[in-house]
């Protein structure tokens, strides 16, 4: 096999005296989607951040095609061109319009002129619908359309790897879905992804893992069908029931 | 919207129209009385008052204001000359001063020691000392090249203080722009150098407009400080006339010449921040 775009091992991660991840393993193939359930706190965007190392970590190793980039010596900017997150409040430039939303580390990172840069986002913005959006402010975008506009600034860097951290947990049920049809798209189009959501019937869509934290450990994991219809861990099954009252299955 | 199908109102929403119309008139009406009754309450204190014919004659002498009205202008002028030279010089070392003092880079650590103590010392002290410290102070020490002008050393002093006022405005701009603004930047691979220019900088500038020109109209004000080092500016002008008739009528006249700019200086800034979030009417504007 060849080496995956993502590895995890033994990462162990706590703020003061509070330990959120720990014993945490994780092998991301390329063009999978590995999705992260589990309730609040247990430790999904905290994994996601320090992955991003937007978070030192206190132990392990993180791997990105096979390189260590949990190393405190390695180049983070470096590193991060590599990976894209995008952020359950969207995180948008408020002071500037979609496309320089977009074109920003295009151009100021990758070194793109900025008619090639304006080219590339208005070929992705027409793609994903957003074209005629393109000169207005993030606050006059729905928060659907935000969080799509937040998606497109992540991915017009070419990312190696794609983090979604609840990106529709701040969206009305009816704008969930224009940004989990994006995700969609993106997974047929082959990009690698972790991503935690609570949205369950998405999860069993683009899933090739599913994995179950609790208190910052992996409890169990495995295909959608395995984690979702039958879950073994009866922690695992407590959380799906609940999820299942909220209505959310 | 209204073409396309005729509407007249009905019979309800006329008879809502006409309440609406009288409550309007009502208003006006109360307005008006209260208006006349507290300004004429007063006018009538001054105007009554035993002292207000000498009053009259001291500060308010017409003919003897347009006599002196040249002088305090050209003195005015400096004062304006002041004020743009020391904003530029203002800002930047403001700027300066916010970026160091914000730094966690280790090489410029000596430096965010020293940016710290500057805020620290001019921030706190009063600026007529300053004006006086530097105006008699950097003469006395009578280095060759070191300029005696007072207009100059004026100027550096109040650049000084007021570089420290800046600079702790800008300051809490930088760091009221959200934490999760920074991650976006950062994992999008810009450097943090790049973080501050692009994303946080714009922001926190934006936030901060209407607390700078408070303080660009508080520093034209202040420029008449320098006076006192005997800079011939409106306030001086005004004195230098004041102490030779004896009457205050040229105070009066400088007083209404700053008015004149910081009044219409306030409602244009008032108007383009106003302007501004309407444009860009987002979380990153107050």
């Amino acid at each position: 096999m060849s080496t995956p775009v993502l590895e995890i091992v033994d990462l162990r991660k706590s703020f003061d005296q509070n330990l959120v991840l720990h014993d945490v393993n994780l092998v991301v193939p390329e063009h999978t989607a590995t999705v992260l359930i589990g309730a609040s706190g247990s430790g999904k965007s905290t994994l996601l951040r320090c992955i991003n190392l937007l978070e030192p970590i206190d132990d392990g190793l993180i791997l990105l095609d096979g390189q260590e980039i949990s190393d405190p010596a390695i180049d983070v900017d470096l590193i991060r061109r590599k990976l894209g997150i995008v952020f359950q409040s969207f995180n948008l430039f408020p002071h500037m319009t979609i496309r320089e939303n977009i074109t920003l580390a295009p151009i100021k990172v990758q070194r793109k002129s900025r008619d090639e840069a304006n080219e590339l986002a208005d070929e992705l913005l027409k793609r994903f619908d957003l074209l005629e959006k393109a000169d207005e402010y993030p606050d006059r975008l729905s928060g659907g359309q935000q969080q799509r506009a937040a998606i497109i600034r992540s991915i017009a860097v070419n990312p190696r790897l794609l983090l979604l951290d609840e990106v529709t947990s701040a969206l009305d049920p009816v704008l969930v879905n224009e940004v989990l049809s994006i995700v969609r798209d993106l997974k047929s189009d082959g990009m690698t992804m972790v991503l935690a959501t609570h949205e369950m019937g998405f999860a069993t869509q683009v899933a090739d893992q599913v994995c179950f934290l609790e208190s910052g450990l992996i409890l169990e994991r495995g295909t959608p069908e395995e984690v979702l219809r039958s879950p073994s861990h009866p922690k695992t099954k407590e959380f799906l029931k609940r999820v299942h009252e909220a209505g959310r299955l | 919207m209204s073409n396309t199908t005729p509407w007249s109102p009905s019979a309800r929403e006329r008879e809502r129209e006409i309440y609406r119309k009288n409550l309007q008139a009502r208003k006006r009406v109360i307005a008006l009385i209260s208006t006349v009754l507290v300004l004429g309450t007063f006018s009538a204190i001054l105007l009554t008052s035993p002292g207000w014919d000498s009053v009259k004659a001291t500060f308010f002498d017409l003919d003897y204001g347009k006599e002196v009205f040249p002088t305090v202008i050209r003195g005015l002028v400096v004062n304006i000359q002041l004020t743009l030279i020391g904003g530029v010089a203002i800002g930047i070392i403001a700027l300066a001063l916010a970026l160091l003092k914000t730094t966690k880079s280790p090489a410029l650590t000596p430096f965010r020691f020293i940016a710290t103590a500057y805020i620290d010392i001019f921030r706190g002290a009063p600026l007529i000392l300053i004006i006086l410290l530097v105006g008699f102070g950097v003469p006395a020490l009578r280095i060759q090249g070191l300029t005696n002008n007072v207009i100059v050393l004026g100027t550096i002093a109040v650049v000084l203080t007021y570089s420290a006022y800046v600079a702790e405005v800008i300051r809490s701009g930088i760091l009221s722009v959200h934490q999760s603004q920074r991650a976006a930047a950062r994992s999008l691979g810009l450097t943090s150098r790049q973080t501050m220019r692009y994303v946080v900088l714009p922001q926190a500038i934006r936030r901060v407009i209407p607390p700078l020109l408070n303080d660009f109209v508080s520093l034209l004000k202040d420029t008449g400080l320098v006076s006192i080092l005997g800079v011939t500016d409106a306030v001086r002008a005004a004195q230098i006339n004041a102490s030779r008739t004896f009457n205050y009528t040229p105070y009066v006249v400088a007083a209404i010449l700053f008015l004149l700019i910081t009044i219409p200086l306030t409602r244009f800034i008032d108007r383009q921040i106003r302007l501004g979030s309407e444009k860009q009417n987002s979380e990153g504007l107050a």
